[in-house]
């Protein structure tokens, strides 16, 4: 049910993936905080194939100013895909699914962000995608988190994030993109670790009520292994002794 | 747990009856941090220092601002903050100040750097006040700037460290603006150089000493 036919074997019978890891395993991913001087607080992020690049600014005065709320902050999402992110060159102008991911992106964000504290004031983050190889937008939301915190902007938790799946009648976690594309499910799940509320959820395929059980508790474990990463990436930045400039 | 911790945001700093200060959330009876930063837990309330971030104005602080524009009744000023300061006009003209007979731009332009005060946050923009002992224009000297969340460390002594070896006059605004006026260029290099490199210090304990040391160094 579901997926395209295809050549690639995703599950083979040992129970290793198309590229190497086993069912409950994450791609390599490494996080670099502070890489852009004019940002206020940014991150790169590697997941697997995918390389992102995170900027933060704010809290700043809004413009268009009609956009500012007297009540409250306002965050602004842009993810954006550079023409040469995919292997095909994608048209730079943002695509429905570019607009979408922004506003869903931004909706993961929102909870964790205290935007109460900044009226008037707009907190911009920009995501722009430099190479894409599946699960782009967990991979952004990992990032954005991470600039966020950088930024100084004053957060109830970080919000870690990761995918979970079924390719090939199986369970997996972290779905890469010939799984995405030939696999059955995709499930991208945001989560605040230390609260433990989950900020993004949606699924694309089929699984039946148990599968979507397990399914979110695979991928809640990726978030807690994401989580960890993003706290090391921060602590080598802000409590590494000496100085490292 | 221990009394003080490098947090970031999210970190259960203390569980119990415990009341939230700067940077610090409630949450059940979690107390979370908001920032990365460092907690302290003094009596019954925890806060966070923050290592990064904007200034906040807080209410008496002394900051160093830049005049950006005015209007018939008052002065904006850039304080390095989210919201730009309002400096009355009533403030230098007294109280018998009248927009028709009075001009602002004779006394204050846009550009001149000035030494204030916050008077008041709880307005929709922080109001700031020139009325105090030395406040007001700032003719000459350096102008540096370093993050805000660097000015804590540029404590008492480390200001007298400083102006010890180099005789120059430190001003610091709580908004990460400082003013240095010395006499000798070499003096003035060196405690420029000196600010500076506390701004791009990381957090390490013994900063006053890697200080005098650079100081000593270059005499």
């Amino acid at each position: 049910m579901g997926g395209r036919e295809t050549d690639v074997v995703l599950l083979d019978e040992n129970g290793i993936r198309s590229d190497g890891r086993k069912v409950n395993e994450t791609r390599k991913v490494t996080i670099k905080v502070g890489v852009l001087k004019n940002a206020d607080g940014s991150a790169y992020i590697e997941f697997g194939g995918n390389k992102i690049l995170a900027g933060v600014f704010g809290p700043r005065d809004v413009h268009p100013k009609h956009m500012s709320n007297p009540d409250t902050g306002i965050l602004r999402v842009r993810y954006h895909m550079e023409p040469f992110s995919v292997s095909e060159r994608k048209n730079p102008a943002p695509s429905r699914r570019e607009i979408e991911i922004s506003k869903v992106l931004k909706e993961a964000l929102e909870p964790a962000v205290i935007l109460e504290k900044f009226p008037r004031t707009a907190i911009d983050v920009y995501l722009e995608v430099l190479q894409a190889d599946g699960g782009t937008r967990c991979a952004a939301l990992d990032a954005a988190s991470v600039a966020l915190a950088d930024a100084g902007i004053p957060m109830r938790d970080m919000v870690c994030s990761c995918a979970a799946g079924k390719a090939a009648d199986a369970l997996i976690l972290d779905v890469n993109n010939e799984e995405d594309q030939a696999g059955q499910a995709d499930m991208p799940i945001g989560y605040m670790p230390n609260l433990g509320k989950i900020t993004l959820l949606q699924l694309d395929g089929v699984l039946t009520t148990d599968e979507f059980k397990k399914c979110i508790e695979l991928g809640l474990e990726g978030c807690k292994q994401v989580y960890e990463i993003q706290k090391n990436a921060l602590r080598e930045k802000y409590f590494s002794s000496g100085d490292n400039n | 747990m221990s009394e003080n911790q490098f947090v970031l945001p999210g970190d259960v700093i203390v569980t119990g009856d415990y009341r939230p200060e700067q940077n610090v959330i409630l949450e059940g009876n979690k107390l979370m941090s908001t920032a990365i930063g460092f907690s302290e837990i003094k009596d019954d309330l925890v806060t966070v220092t923050p290592l990064t971030g904007l200034y906040t104005p807080k209410t008496d602080d002394l900051i160093i601002g830049k005049i950006v524009s005015h209007n018939a009744l008052s002065w904006q000023v850039d304080i390095n903050s989210y919201y730009s300061g309002i400096l009355t006009a009533s403030d230098i003209f007294g109280k018998d100040y009248s927009p028709s007979r009075d001009d602002l731009s004779l006394k204050l332009k846009t550009g001149d750097i000035i030494l204030a005060r916050i008077a008041n946050v709880n307005s929709r923009d922080p109001l700031i006040t020139i009325i105090g002992e030395n406040l007001g224009k700032i003719d000459s000297g350096e102008l540096i700037k370093i993050s805000p969340t660097k000015i804590p460390r540029l404590t008492g002594s480390v200001i007298q460290t400083i102006e010890a070896s180099t005789n120059a006059t430190i001003t610091v605004g709580q908004n990460g603006l400082i003013i240095l006026k010395c006499d000798n260029s070499t003096g003035l290099k060196k405690s420029i150089a000196s600010i500076k490199m506390i701004g791009m210090a990381q957090h390490d304990a013994n900063l006053e000493e890697k200080i005098q040391k650079f100081l000593d160094e270059n005499n």
